[in-house]
């Protein structure tokens, strides 16, 4: 191992009433590419924002050396200057602003008092060169997609000659191809003498790219392996994540023969006046009773807006076809439409429109049925109490009571009172978009199982999901979206990755 | 010892909510000291509650505006040019008193939902809409007082609605010079409080929730029991129960079930913590936007009656300001502007924070330069403190 250019040293940092960081130590060499992984709630991120100042020297107990220096950051703009950046999931652009602006935003290029235009677009050029992305630099950036925003952020920080590289999750948002793009932007980097630390649950990525892999788990340091001399591998990391060997990610499923079509979609097209085209076009499929269809496709097929346009949500685009749910034909004018005729839709985004955060468990689960705990129109508390507590059971919801507030759950919690929620409604037609994301491997393994037991009670699930594993893990059958249309449709036992991506990607 | 241990950490995890009552409390007896008792006499806090009445009625319909995340700035002037039409309607087109007042509510539902229109339908900002109100319903109160001046009502009936008081029942002999059917209604309202507090208790403990300690619990029922029958006692010692504290108590307590126990509550509610997730949970946003913006707009029908029967008259100059005031004690009272958060009963105290602090520097005899000052500083304070209280929280 080479000089380490980040030496992290007993870090402890507590939060009232848990210890987020137990003596961590954490050591990054200089020009490598490390990753750092654990289950939601390890301390990866708490970490990361020890080491990038955003909670200051004294709010922690432990050192921090870089450079070989000890560092004692009072706030992002120590650390930056010392030539650390972090990229988080939430992008941190400004959508209405260009590229240019963007990339250099908070340390502009100045003449004297005034910004110097024509050197920040020449220079915004040189770094989009470097991180191999061709756009305008005068586009906007809310017109660019997720993965060019993302290669946006990493010049921006190239642009402020970073020594240190942190990404939180840089491919949860993205496809195979920019998820692709971007591991090769980091060896690219690396060879640039830039060091990189990534945060990944991508475990695939993680073998594919690091040299080193740290695993947290439960705010301690597991271990530290080294990928050159064959030590780091799928079942390793899952054993260190967990604790526990996990043979089989996935539920054994029986494919049963499937029962009587539940939801049928019949030249289904959306068309987006904002564009002046359609965004979605003769879209057939059907589902059946006691199935698992899976969706895939690429971020941005139209998977998220066939799904929602279904429920009665169209944002906008003006709709034709035909919808019928057991038998009888359907109108969706809103989502109250589609939950009564027994269709319930969760959320890709959990935070920022499946939950409501600052209320707790039990509010959030009744939702989207009060009705069945009220009487002219007065809510029934005691039953609400009830019922939210037979979910959290079922579930198994980890939280001290249904009065905690869900912002406060971790993202594997918080997506099983998503899915309580929307069993309360009782449908016939759970449609679950990316039900999975952001979650660790412990809580995904119970949403399968959830899943499972859902479907041979007779439910049929609409699952979209960009992780083919998942996708071939669970489904009974498989659409492929593309460009806002149906590709193809494969039989499970028919089903590879290989297939799939070749239909998505035509 | 555990006693004070206890008080000590229950106050410290309810420091929001309790905060602005304490607070209230200590401007109260600030008041006290400084005017040698006048604060607290019969006289004053009766003529206190009537004052705080019509801003109390606004703070309330602003406080589920403000929790969906929008703002109603046309209340003010709404509320003056409804008082100036009732006035008209009684006296220049001789409807009687039962008939104008159904009707001014009603046109103020109307206004609201002209606002719904423009705020849910067409999606224009509700600070725009509003004001855009605020200059229209402004226009419309010069417009009809323009040619008769200040409308004079005499109307009797009207005129109790923001002077009178409760009858009382017969004289029986005892405590003669004392108000007794107040004080009937303040020791039925100590009683059900009481019985209240205990059931929800029991049923709290039946599902094995965290409850107030024991000791901590009676201390509570015993302060709000002292604190009611206080206002009870001072109100009964002057001449009773305003008509106007009636009407505010009625709307609070209505207000106060719908938030807190009705499914309309929840979805409101539900909206202010994120609309998104709450329109996919099939809540029409629209839908709720309109109950919201219509009950603000008949609410200020409401204090345009309480603002015209007060002064027996219509006036040019009604309403100026109220809009302002009602967001104020709204915000003094722990609503969020981030949305989703605030509780009617704490914009009601809210709005007697704000007019005692009037009242009490009225008596004495502060000029009205520092009132602002002051005004201004406890506004920023409460928020100051709501915002520090509310991230400690997380």
């Amino acid at each position: 191992m080479s000089i380490p250019i980040l030496e992290m040293r007993n870090i402890t940092k507590e939060f009232p009433g848990v210890k987020a960081l137990d003596n961590v130590s954490f050591q990054v060499a200089e020009g490598e590419i490390h990753c750092l992984v654990g289950e939601n709630g390890a301390g990866k991120s708490t970490l990361m924002k020890v080491l990038s100042g955003v909670y200051p020297h004294g709010e922690y107990t432990g050192e921090i050396l870089f450079g070989g220096h000890v560092q004692k950051f009072a706030g992002i703009r120590d650390s930056e200057k010392a030539g650390i950046a972090i990229i988080y999931q939430e992008l941190a652009l400004v959508p209405e602003m260009t590229v240019y602006e963007n990339i250099f935003l908070g340390h502009e290029i100045r003449n004297g008092f005034m910004v110097d235009w024509n050197e920040t677009i020449k220079r915004a050029g040189e770094m989009l060169k470097k991180v191999r992305l061709d756009v305008n630099p005068a586009a906007k950036v809310k017109d660019l997609g997720v993965g060019k925003q993302q290669l946006v952020e990493i010049a921006k920080a190239l642009s402020r000659d970073v020594k240190l590289l942190i990404l939180d999750e840089p491919t949860a948002a993205l496809n195979e191809d920019d998820s692709e793009n971007l591991l090769n932007l980091l060896r690219d980097l690396k060879n640039h003498g830039v060091t990189c630390i990534m945060i990944s649950h991508k475990l695939k990525e993680v073998i594919e790219i690091a040299e080193t892999v740290t695993v947290l788990r439960d705010g301690q340091t597991i271990c530290t392996l080294d990928a050159p001399k064959g030590e780091v591998s799928q079942n390793v990391l899952i054993k260190h994540m967990v604790g526990r060997e996990i043979d089989n990610i996935y539920p054994h499923r029986e494919h049963r023969q499937p029962g009587e079509v539940v939801l049928a979609v019949a030249n289904w097209s959306a068309y987006d006046p904002a564009l002046g085209r359609n965004v979605l076009s003769d879209i057939n499929f059907i589902v059946r009773k006691g199935e698992i269809v899976g969706l895939a496709g690429l971020m941005g097929s139209g998977r998220t807006e066939l799904a929602l346009s279904i429920f009665g949500n169209p944002d906008g685009y003006r709709i034709k076809g035909e919808i019928s749910v057991k038998g009888k034909k359907r109108r969706f004018t809103h989502p109250q439409k589609a939950i009564g005729a027994g269709v319930a839709y969760v959320t890709e985004d959990r935070k920022s429109d499946g939950l409501i955060l600052i209320q707790d468990v039990k509010q959030n689960i009744t939702l989207a049925n009060l009705r069945a705990i009220s009487k002219r129109g007065v809510v029934n508390n005691n039953a609400e109490v009830k019922i939210a507590n037979e979910y959290k059971t079922s579930l198994n919801i980890k939280t001290p009571s249904v009065e905690q507030k869900v912002g406060n759950l971790s993202g594997g919690n918080q997506q099983k009172v998503s899915l309580g929620k929307w069993l309360f409604v009782k449908p016939d037609v759970l449609i679950l978009d990316e039900p999975t994301r952001g979650i660790d491997v412990g809580a995904k393994y119970e949403i399968y199982m959830i899943m499972t037991r859902l479907v041979e009670q007779g439910m049929c699930i609409i699952m979209i999901s960009s992780e083919l594993p998942e996708v071939l893990g669970m489904s009974d059958r498989v659409y492929i979206v593309s460009s806002g249309k149906i590709a193809g449709e494969l039989p499970i036992e028919e089903a590879t990755q290989e297939k799939i991506m070749h239909l998505a990607t035509n | 010892m555990s006693f004070i241990k206890n008080a000590r950490r229950v106050l410290q995890q309810n420091i929001r909510e309790y905060g602005m009552y304490i607070a209230l409390f200590v401007i109260m007896a600030i008041f006290t000291i400084t005017t040698d008792g006048i604060f607290i006499s019969s006289r004053n806090i009766s003529n206190l509650l009537n004052q705080t009445g019509y801003i109390a009625v606004l703070a309330v319909g602003m406080t589920l505006v403000i929790v969906i995340r929008h703002i109603d700035l046309s209340v003010g002037f709404l509320a003056g040019f409804l008082g100036a039409v009732a006035a008209i309607a009684m006296v220049f087109w001789h409807w009687p008193v039962y008939v104008a007042i159904p009707f001014v509510l009603a046109l103020g539902v109307l206004a609201g939902l002209i606002t719904a229109f423009l705020v849910a339908q067409m999606n224009i900002p509700a600070f725009v809409a509003t004001l855009a109100g605020w200059l229209i319903y402004r226009g419309a109160i010069l417009l009809v007082t323009e040619s008769t001046g200040t409308i004079i009502i005499p109307d009797a009936a009207f005129n109790a609605i923001g002077n009178g008081f409760i009858p009382d029942i017969p004289d029986i002999g005892i405590l003669p010079g004392v108000h007794k059917l107040t004080l009937i209604l303040g020791l039925s309202g100590i009683i059900l409080f009481i019985i209240n507090e205990i059931n929800d208790r029991r049923k709290k403990q039946a599902y094995n929730f965290e409850v107030l300690p024991l000791d901590i619990f009676i201390l509570k029922l015993v302060l709000v029991s002292a604190l009611v029958g206080g206002i009870t006692w001072v109100l009964a010692g002057y001449q009773g129960l305003s008509w106007t504290a009636v009407v505010v108590l009625i709307v609070v307590l209505v207000y106060d079930f719908i938030t807190s126990k009705t499914v309309l509550g929840r979805h409101i509610y539900a909206i202010g913590g994120n609309p998104e997730a709450a329109e996919l949970s099939g809540i029409s946003v629209k839908r709720i936007t309109y109950v919201v913006f219509g009950s603000m707009g008949m609410l200020s029908a409401l204090s345009g009656i309480l603002f015209a029967s007060r002064l027996q008259s219509a006036t040019t100059t009604a309403g100026t300001l109220f809009e302002l005031d009602a967001i104020a004690a709204a915000f003094v009272g722990g609503v969020s502007a981030a949305g989703g958060v605030g509780k009617v009963m704490g914009s009601l105290i809210g709005a007697l924070v704000m007019l005692s602090l009037t009242s009490g520097m009225n008596l004495m005899g502060i000029g009205i330069a520092p009132q602002y000052l002051v005004r201004g500083a406890v506004l920023a304070a409460a928020v100051i403190f709501d915002v520090a209280t509310r991230s400690r929280g997380k």
